[in-house]
C-alpha cells in the first residue's frame, strides 16, 4: 500500500517536504484552503482572520470547553495564486517556537484527483527536528499518562 | 534523547547508510564490508563502531571471526520516529478530503 501523506525530511536540512495526494479536483482541495468555515472545520479551529491575497494575514484560535485558548496562531499571507500556490509564514502564539515558512503548491492530477505540496523551512535544523518530534514525545506522554492511569488506583 | 540524536547522526553519513544496506541481506566481517569502499579500512572500522554504539548493528561471533548484521528492531524504531508525525498529517488531510467529499455533494 502506498501512503497518502509522505514526509521527506532529509538529514541536516531545516526544512520537511509533505506530499499528499487527494481523490478530491484541485479547486475543491483549494477551496478548503480558502474558506474559513472550511478551513475551521478539518482543521478543527476557528478562524480568527483569513484575508487569502498577497500581503494578506490570517490568525486562528482553538479554546477548550471553558473558553480559554490553547492554541493560538498567525502568520501573514505572502502570495496567493488562486488553484496554485499559497505562500505564508505560520507562527504560534501560545509557544515560543519560531515562526515558519511554508510554500504550499497545488496541482491538478486528473479531473477528481489533485495534489498539495508543502514545504516548511524552518530557523534552524535543530528547530525542525524538534517539531518532528513532538508528536513522538506527545505520543509518549499520552503513553506514559495512560500507564499512570492504569498504575494508579494499584497504589 | 541523547541515544535517539546519535542514531540520527549515524545515519546521516552515507558511507554509513551504505554499510547498512550492504548488511541487509546478510551478516558480513569487517573486511568483507571494508572491500565495498574505496575508503581505508581504519576508516570503515571507525564507521562500524559508530554503527555498532547505536545498536544498528549488532556483532556477531562466527568462529575466530566477528560478522556484523543489522539491527532491524532499532531500524523500525527509527522508522517509526518520524511516523506520528506523518500520522497527525496524514489524519488531518482525511478530513479535509471528507469534509469536502461531503460539501461537494451539498452543491
Amino acid at each position: 500500500m502506498t501512503l497518502k501523506t509522505k514526509i521527506i525530511a532529509e538529514d541536516g536540512k531545516q526544512d520537511l517536504l509533505i506530499t499528499r495526494e487527494f481523490d478530491l479536483p484541485l479547486d475543491l482541495l483549494f477551496r478548503a484552503y480558502v474558506e474559513p468555515d472550511l478551513v475551521a472545520q478539518w482543521m478543527g479551529t476557528n478562524v480568527l482572520k483569513l484575508d487569502n491575497r498577497n500581503h494578506g494575514s490570517w490568525q486562528f484560535e482553538t479554546t477548550d470547553a471553558q473558553g480559554n485558548v490553547v492554541f493560538r496562531a498567525n502568520g501573514v499571507i505572502h502570495e496567493f495564486v488562486p488553484n496554485r500556490k499559497i505562500t505564508r509564514t505560520f507562527e504560534i502564539e501560545t509557544t515560543s517556537f519560531p515562526v515558519q515558512l511554508e510554500f504550499l503548491e497545488f496541482e491538478s492530477l486528473s479531473d477528481h484527483t489533485s495534489k498539495l505540496t508543502m514545504q516548511i523551512v524552518f530557523k534552524s535544523v535543530a528547530h525542525r527536528d524538534q517539531m518532528l518530534q513532538l508528536p513522538f514525545a506527545q505520543g509518549l506522554n499520552m503513553a506514559h499518562n495512560r500507564l499512570q492511569n492504569l498504575v494508579s488506583p494499584l497504589n | 534523547m541523547n541515544l535517539r540524536r546519535d542514531v540520527f547522526q549515524a545515519i546521516a553519513d552515507p558511507t554509513r547508510r551504505a554499510i547498512l544496506l550492504l548488511v541487509a541481506s546478510q551478516a558480513m566481517t569487517a573486511g568483507a564490508i571494508a572491500s565495498n569502499f574505496g575508503t581505508a579500512r581504519p576508516t570503515v572500522s571507525k564507521h562500524l563502531q559508530i554503527l555498532t554504539e547505536c545498536d544498528l548493528l549488532a556483532q556477531e561471533p562466527n568462529g575466530r571471526e566477528i560478522l556484523y548484521r543489522l539491527n532491524p528492531g532499532k531500524l523500525k524504531e527509527l522508522a517509526d520516529f518520524i511516523e506520528p508525525f506523518r500520522k497527525l498529517w496524514d489524519e488531518r488531510f482525511n478530513t479535509l478530503e471528507t469534509i469536502m467529499k461531503n460539501y461537494k455533494a451539498r452543491e
